[in-house]
């Protein structure tokens, strides 16, 4: 019966919003559906409706046109699409999506869907990261863009990648203090990386330029560190690091925004049933996609950063993409020139994109010096000693075995924030390298449901002896 | 090169009863092989609502359940562990007085059996627990009966049994089972050939492929009983919860989880198996309605399993029909985990001394074949 549903978009970022446009603009009617109140995703994500009236530049500097334009995409189809903000996708299941708004549940039917369910922090736990006043890179910048607010009045960066030297330079812009930019990878390894850069020079020019206004304003950078510890009381009040020398240094903060790249939010994708590969460049089990985004499920699309890190840019042209792709796979014309044309630039986009994974590689050994009693998973409270005894028992080979003893992954945020660390405890404990822990599975609700707005209909009992106790 | 190991007794199947079996053969001195295809208690005997319950089994289980019981007492000193085991006590609630009055019938019928139910209705009721407020009339109380966390419980068995010098082999399927004179013969790919004079089938809901291999085929279902776990909320209860008449289950963890389960999931294949969206729609209503101080909670996760289901509901526990040697034990119907021990220990007692005092009659393999 394919055909005969509108499609669906999950996600109101820079990939569901192209997509949506170009659906549109073959006369389909998408629904959209994105948690957020607001469309632009996180990257061009707009303040609250009603009071806020700084300018774009002012939330996102360099981006400023492309928020624009994509806020404006989005603004000009509003109309003919079937936006439901503020809605929870909950569940995938047998052709159809479960959703949450305004306190109901819903079905929503699906013969074509694309998953362009956007990213979130890689967090890679160090002692202290629990302290408040610590937070993600990707948070505090919401923060900045969202809300208007700093994280702290005098902030440390620590991590690596693009992000961490973008938002230093966001905070500096705001008018907070920069304690200084602690960069996970050594210069060595970012000096071989720059020739490469020279492939997208307005990259490596607002990358150099960042750090050039970071130095100006003396803003101390170091490389090649890794966190000892974050300390305080009641709040972080300093971060200690040991350089490239092996010396410890200890910064005095109020706060910390760490990050190491991101995360894909892979969840529906999984419950919808796509095949997952290992990408070594994600360092992360990633539903599989081609060229166009298909994923292995038919009528299945993604595009964006859900499906592997490429950045907003990247997003924006695979979810024009994608559509496409459905748009194909439903008998319609589609532009060939406009296919070609996109194929390339994401082909290019993916060059680059391996380029400043050489700039800012993961640093391997993180997890291997993590104190046994280093929270891994908050939710659940468990140590890295925990996880780190169930494998060399020999009691966990895997990520779901390693959940079922210890209950890392079982909070929550069943394993979004935690996994990546679970995953590089295991490998490193095992030595198995990281793809050879597998992946946690997802389960229904991806997030938190609230019961109080659960009010199904009244199904008919199927007269089975459904209510015997299980064991 | 295939690796050949000779042993006394072949498991297949790591979960709670084939993990105990193992356990109690080696405490019996016999040399054990037990093959698991995934991993040990990670099927139905680990994803369980972790319900310890004797309270509401038919009578012809009670004997095993029992049994079971003791050796739940001793869990620290069996498997190194308590695996969250609490001795909360059961309590089935009653919402209408023909619901008491099958609650009252039940205790009359199981006198005897050493469970010491207790009714409780009215003031006393309400008294004693307060957080059930007025959604039932009053409940039958099992004080010795309680909860455990399942994912902890049944891998141990598996895991205190090779400590003991089982060979534990996981990730390990059977492709192939046969009896070659007075040896059973069980091959995993081209890599193990494993020959044992006993063979026990504790599979699950796969355990129908080696009784089919055997000539004993029987109609077993597989079903998938839907869960559902909160946020951790204060502690408002500490009894394991059933409700006479069905419908919806609980307790609540020392953590401050609540634990619900009603309802069916549904197959994603032969091995796998989601929750189900109405189900867990309905399973949340009815939970919050049971549970008012579930109402401003938020579920956290869902999740099934696949277990084996006969037509009667009662397990196949014993002797092979066809074949001297081999021992079944499946079926449990979503009633495994508490009789688990107690059925392992039997199968162990079969296999060292041919004989057992329990009365094994009701879970012939046989029963469900057309008599000529």
């Amino acid at each position: 019966m394919s055909g005969v549903l509108p499609p669906v978009i999950v996600g109101a970022g820079p990939a569901g919003i192209r997509a949506a446009e170009r659906l549109v603009a073959a006369g389909l009617r998408p629904v959209v559906v994105d948690e957020a109140a607001r469309w632009g995703g996180q990257i061009y994500r707009q303040p609250p409706e009603g009071g806020f009236t700084r300018p774009k530049t002012a939330l996102y500097g360099f981006e400023a046109g492309k928020a624009d334009a994509v806020h404006r995409a989005m603004a000009a189809i509003r109309d003919r699409v079937d936006y439901r903000p503020r809605t929870l996708v909950w569940n995938c299941e047998a052709g159809a999506l479960d959703l949450l708004c305004d306190g109901g549940s819903e079905t929503l039917p699906f013969s074509h869907l694309i998953l362009a369910t956007g990213a979130t922090d890689r967090v890679l736990p160090f002692p202290g990261w629990t302290l408040p006043g610590v937070f993600t890179l990707g948070g505090s910048q919401v923060a900045l863009k969202f809300q208007g607010c700093a994280v702290g009045r005098r902030v440390a960066f620590l991590g690596t990648g693009p992000l961490l030297y973008l938002v230093a330079y966001q905070y500096l812009k705001a008018g907070v203090e920069v304690a200084g930019v602690f960069d996970t990878t050594s210069f060595a390894a970012q000096a071989r990386a720059t020739p490469g850069m020279l492939r997208d020079p307005v990259t490596l020019a607002k990358g150099l330029l960042f750090v050039g206004w970071l130095r100006t304003h003396g803003v101390p950078i170091h490389n090649g560190v890794r966190p000892v510890r974050a300390e305080g009381a009641e709040r972080v009040d300093a971060l200690v690091l040991r350089d490239a020398r092996g010396r410890e240094r200890r910064t005095p903060c109020d706060a910390v925004a760490f990050g190491l790249g991101l995360r894909s939010e892979t969840q529906l994708a999984d419950l919808a049933g796509c095949r997952f590969r290992f990408d070594e460049a994600d360092r992360a089990w990633l539903p599989e996609r081609d060229g166009a985004g298909r994923s292995s499920v038919p009528g299945v699309y993604l595009a964006g950063d859900g499906s592997g890190i490429a950045g907003a840019d990247a997003a924006e042209l695979a979810g024009e993409r994608a559509a496409l792709a459905l748009l194909e796979d439903r008998r319609l014309l589609v532009d060939g020139a406009r296919v070609r044309e996109l194929d390339g630039r994401l082909t290019r986009i993916a060059a680059f994109r391996r380029v400043l994974n050489a700039a800012f590689p993961f640093p391997e050994d993180w997890a291997d010096s993590l104190a046994d009693d280093t929270m891994i998973c908050r939710c659940e409270g468990v140590t890295a000693g925990a996880l780190r005894e169930v494998a060399r028992s020999g009691q966990a080979r895997e990520m779901n075995r390693a959940k079922a003893l210890t209950r890392a992954g079982m909070g929550r945020c069943q394993g979004r924030m935690c996994s990546a660390t679970t995953a590089e405890l295991l490998s490193r404990t095992l030595g198995t390298g990281p793809d050879g822990v597998g992946r946690l599975r997802a389960q229904p609700p991806i997030k938190p449901l609230p019961i109080a707005t659960i009010i199904p209909s009244p199904q008919g009992g199927e007269g089975t002896d459904d209510g015997r106790e299980v064991a | 090169m295939r690796e050949r190991i000779e042993c006394d007794v072949a498991i297949v199947g790591g979960g709670i009863v084939g993990g105990s079996a193992a356990l109690f053969l080696r405490q019996a001195g016999l040399s054990v092989t037990l093959l698991e295809r995934d991993w040990c208690g990670a099927k139905a005997s680990g994803v369980n609502f972790g319900g310890v319950r004797r309270q509401g089994r038919p009578l012809e289980q009670l004997p095993l359940s029992q049994r079971a019981h003791a050796i739940w007492g001793r869990l620290p000193e069996l498997l190194g562990t308590d695996a969250e085991y609490i001795r909360s006590g059961h309590l089935k609630l009653a919402r209408s007085e023909p619901d008491l009055a099958s609650l009252i019938d039940y205790r009359e019928r199981s006198q005897g059996f050493g469970l010491g139910l207790e009714i409780v209705t009215g003031e006393e009721f309400r008294r004693r627990w307060p957080a059930l407020g007025d959604r039932a009339i009053g409940g039958s109380l099992c004080p010795e009966d309680g909860h455990a966390n399942p994912r902890l419980v049944s891998p141990a068995f598996a895991r205190a049994a090779a400590g003991l010098g089982a060979v534990v082999r996981e990730q390990t399927p059977v492709d192939r089972v046969e009896k070659e004179g007075d040896r059973f013969v069980l091959l995993s790919g081209d890599d193990l050939e494993v020959r044992a004079r006993f063979l026990l089938n504790t599979a699950g809901a796969w355990s129908w492929r080696v009784a089919e291999a055997f000539g004993e085929p029987v109609p077993l279902e597989s079903l998938h009983p839907n869960m559902a776990v909160t946020e951790p909320l204060p502690r408002f209860l500490d009894v394991n919860i059933g409700v006479e008449g069905g419908g919806v289950y609980g307790r609540q963890v020392p953590r401050g989880n609540m634990v619900v389960g009603g309802g069916r999931g549904f197959a994603l294949d032969a091995d796998r198996a989601r929750p189900q969206r109405d189900a867990v729609l309905t399973l949340m209503r009815d939970a919050a309605e049971l549970f008012p101080q579930l109402r401003h909670a938020h579920v956290i996760r869902c999740w099934t399993g696949v277990e084996g289901y006969t037509p009667d509901r009662n397990p196949i526990v014993g002797p092979s029909r066809t074949t001297p040697g081999l021992f079944h034990a499946f079926g449990f119907s979503g009633a495994g985990f508490q009789i688990g021990p107690g059925v392992g220990q039997t199968l162990a007692e079969l296999v060292a001394t041919g004989e057992t005092a329990m009365p094994l009659e009701p879970f012939r393999i046989d029963r469900f074949q057309p008599t000529a």
